[in-house]
């Protein structure tokens, strides 16, 4: 099957294009660098199929960072290339388009953003600039599908220019003398949008706004996922009930009903605790995690698409570079709070080996995804606000602490932000719910098959005595160092499997609401969930891994031990 | 009217400059190149992070955060 390469500078509307081309579910934000892995498609042209792949965006053909590099050898594998070129910022994209021009494939231009460029006051002459580059160009607004469809019918038409190669030096005089030819800009005055644009990046405004916008999200998460538990998932819970009691009762007493409904508490199902396929493990990914993870997502998409992402990634930035990264790192934050599996694939972007290690390995040790914060504030909740907050401002304070240690002990460089700040954006409705919708699903399809063998697990494992044996066997650690109830030794197995069944296990154990408090917050530090191990394992290498989970466990069993004597005492 | 020629680091109060140099080896220049950085233009610098954070610059009618060791190694002539 022919290939059909998406090549383009980052942020220029390329996943919007690819999703319009394919009309697959693509994740497109706001955000320079979000496709750091690459998106693969079908579509059919004159009846033949082609395979077409969305690359990360890149600069240039030399790469400096592990995204570019992926999107270089996407190139190389390509039959025809679609360049999307930013139409609102035309010279800096010809230099990526002259590279690729002089690769002599057969190549299409679209020129997106054609909207933005029209409103902005920049003209292009597209004709002209046809006939320079010898290579058909469609403008595009990819957001409203405008061109699309023109693009599609002349995709046919690409071919390979017969542009010259030159140097770099004579590409950029090169361009100079394009863009004199085709391109004229109306003087334009400062506009509102850029008034809001500077003054959320301005420090002494746009800290203040900062914090602001970061408690609002967190609220609003808060808000709407609690009222779709209150509103919806409760009620059908409430209904589903009796089902699950005749089904109990129909099951009678032996190991199928315990692994199919699981314990009853008094008598009676508990959706937390019972432990069975039936009735924990639907319960958990659907009443207790997916709301938060609907309400979470929506409000990231937001963050993502308005293009505030990168606004913050400046403002924090000073922080992050003590820590041994650059502000880009937030974003890993950002995207692992919802989970880690995403947020380790955005250390791709960063340039040096050691910021991505910093990067990753901070995100296993102190970022907790949103299961297990949804679940934390489940089994926390009921004893006070200020139990979870113990938690998080553990993890936070662990960040900060590990960042400069670490910053200190690995060798190599911290190289230093250069990231473009794309202007506001209105988020566009469906793409927002397209895109929660993606991530939701995404979220069911990978947590209820761990879910479902952590709870058989469990069960087996329970019945054979291996609980029993394990639990002896670490009573020392778990009980004697952390201050724990043994049992919880086997949350922490589960743990591995899926970190929010693991908080669950919790409860059973009538431990004391600081006992739960040490025990979720080792739960999030000492090891990170399989999905994400299997990625960072890919992202970082057998011997960075090893490296970074032993700073994992290391760090869980010292800040569980002082957790300890702070809260319990010896 | 004086030119001076300053780093990107010290064009303050909203002044506009012109690039004039990139000082650095030859990744350096193509990273800064490619994003816009080069000799000849305007440029005018829209917030600087304290503590030695980064700046954010206005060129070309986009916005680029660069890291201040980069920015000083960027020079700009500025009419005063």
């Amino acid at each position: 099957m022919k290939k059909i390469i998406l090549m383009g500078n980052p942020n220029v509307g390329k996943s919007v294009v690819f999703s319009r081309l394919t009309g697959a579910n693509v994740i497109a934000s706001n955000y320079p660098g979000t496709t750091v892995d690459f998106s693969k498609g079908y579509m059919r042209l004159g009846g033949e199929k082609y395979e077409i792949i969305d690359a990360p965006g890149t600069y240039s053909l030399t790469p400096t960072n592990k995204a570019e590099q992926v999107a270089l050898k996407l190139f190389e594998e390509g039959d025809i290339i679609i360049n999307v070129v930013n139409a609102t910022n035309l010279e800096r994209n010809l230099y990526l388009t002259l590279e690729i021009l002089e690769k002599k494939k057969p190549t299409i231009i679209a020129l997106n953003l054609w909207d933005e460029a029209k409103h902005t006051g920049i003209n292009i002459d597209v004709e002209k600039l046809e006939k320079i580059l010898g290579i058909p160009i469609v403008p595009t607004t990819a957001l409203t599908g405008e061109g699309i469809k023109e693009l599609i019918y002349r995709i046919k038409e690409a071919k390979a220019s017969k542009v010259k190669p030159s140097s770099e030096k004579e590409k950029w005089i090169k361009i100079g003398k394009i863009i004199k030819s085709v391109e004229q800009v109306e003087h334009r005055h400062h506009t509102i949008k850029e008034t809001i644009s500077d003054a959320t990046i301005k420090p002494a405004t746009g800290i203040p706004l900062a914090f602001v916008i970061i408690i609002a999200s967190f609220w609003i998460v808060r808000f709407i996922g609690e009222t779709l538990v209150n509103l919806i998932f409760d009620p059908i819970f409430q209904i589903y009930k009796p089902i699950a009691l005749q089904i109990s009762h129909l099951l009678g007493p032996g190991v199928l009903h315990d692994i199919i409904i699981g314990r009853l508490v008094n008598g009676d199902i508990s959706f937390m605790e019972s432990m069975g396929l039936l009735t924990t493990g639907i319960y958990v990914p659907f009443a207790a995690v997916l709301p938060y993870i609907i309400a979470f997502y929506l409000i990231l998409s937001i963050l993502e698409d308005s293009g505030y992402l990168p606004r913050l990634a400046t403002l924090v930035d000073n922080v992050f570079h003590k820590l041994g990264m650059h502000g880009h790192s937030i974003v890993t934050v950002f995207l692992g709070l919802g989970c880690n599996v995403p947020g380790a694939l955005s250390t791709r972007i960063l340039e040096t080996r050691k910021q991505r290690f910093i990067s990753a390995t901070l995100l296993a040790i102190s970022v907790p995804c949103m299961a297990q914060t949804a679940m934390v504030f489940g089994i926390l909740g009921r004893y006070g606000f200020q139990y979870i907050l113990i938690v998080f401002l553990t993890l936070l304070t662990l960040y900060l602490l590990m960042g400069l240690l670490l910053n200190r002990i690995i060798k190599g460089e911290s190289p230093e932000i250069f990231l473009e700040i794309p202007p506001y954006r209105r988020p566009s409705v469906s793409a927002t719910l397209k895109k929660t919708w993606m991530r939701m699903r995404w979220f069911l399809k990978d947590a209820i098959p761990w879910l479902f063998l952590g709870v058989v697990l469990v069960n087996v494992l329970y019945s054979i005595g291996f609980i029993d044996w394990i639990g002896n066997l670490f009573a020392p650690l778990i009980e004697g160092v952390l201050g724990l109830s043994r049992g919880a030794t086997t949350a922490l197995l589960v743990g591995f499997l899926r970190k929010d069944l693991a908080v669950g296990m919790l409860l059973p154990l009538n431990m004391t609401p600081y006992q739960l408090v040490i025990a979720a917050t080792i739960l999030t530090i000492y090891f990170p969930c399989v999905a994400t191990f299997t990625v960072l394992l890919k992202e970082l290498g057998l011997k960075d891994m090893i490296k970074s989970t032993l700073i994992m466990i290391l760090t869980a069993l010292t800040v569980g031990g002082i957790l300890r004597l702070i809260l319990i005492g010896l | 009217m004086p030119r001076v020629i300053v780093p990107l680091t010290e064009l303050t109060g909203g002044l506009e400059g012109r690039i004039v140099e990139l000082k650095g080896g030859f990744g350096f220049q193509r990273k800064v190149r490619v994003m816009g950085f080069r000799e000849g233009k305007k440029v005018r610098v829209i917030s600087v992070q304290p503590a030695g954070g980064p700046l954010t610059i206005e060129i070309g009618g986009s916005r680029i955060t660069i890291g201040r060791g980069m920015a000083q190694r960027i020079f700009v002539e500025v009419e005063q």
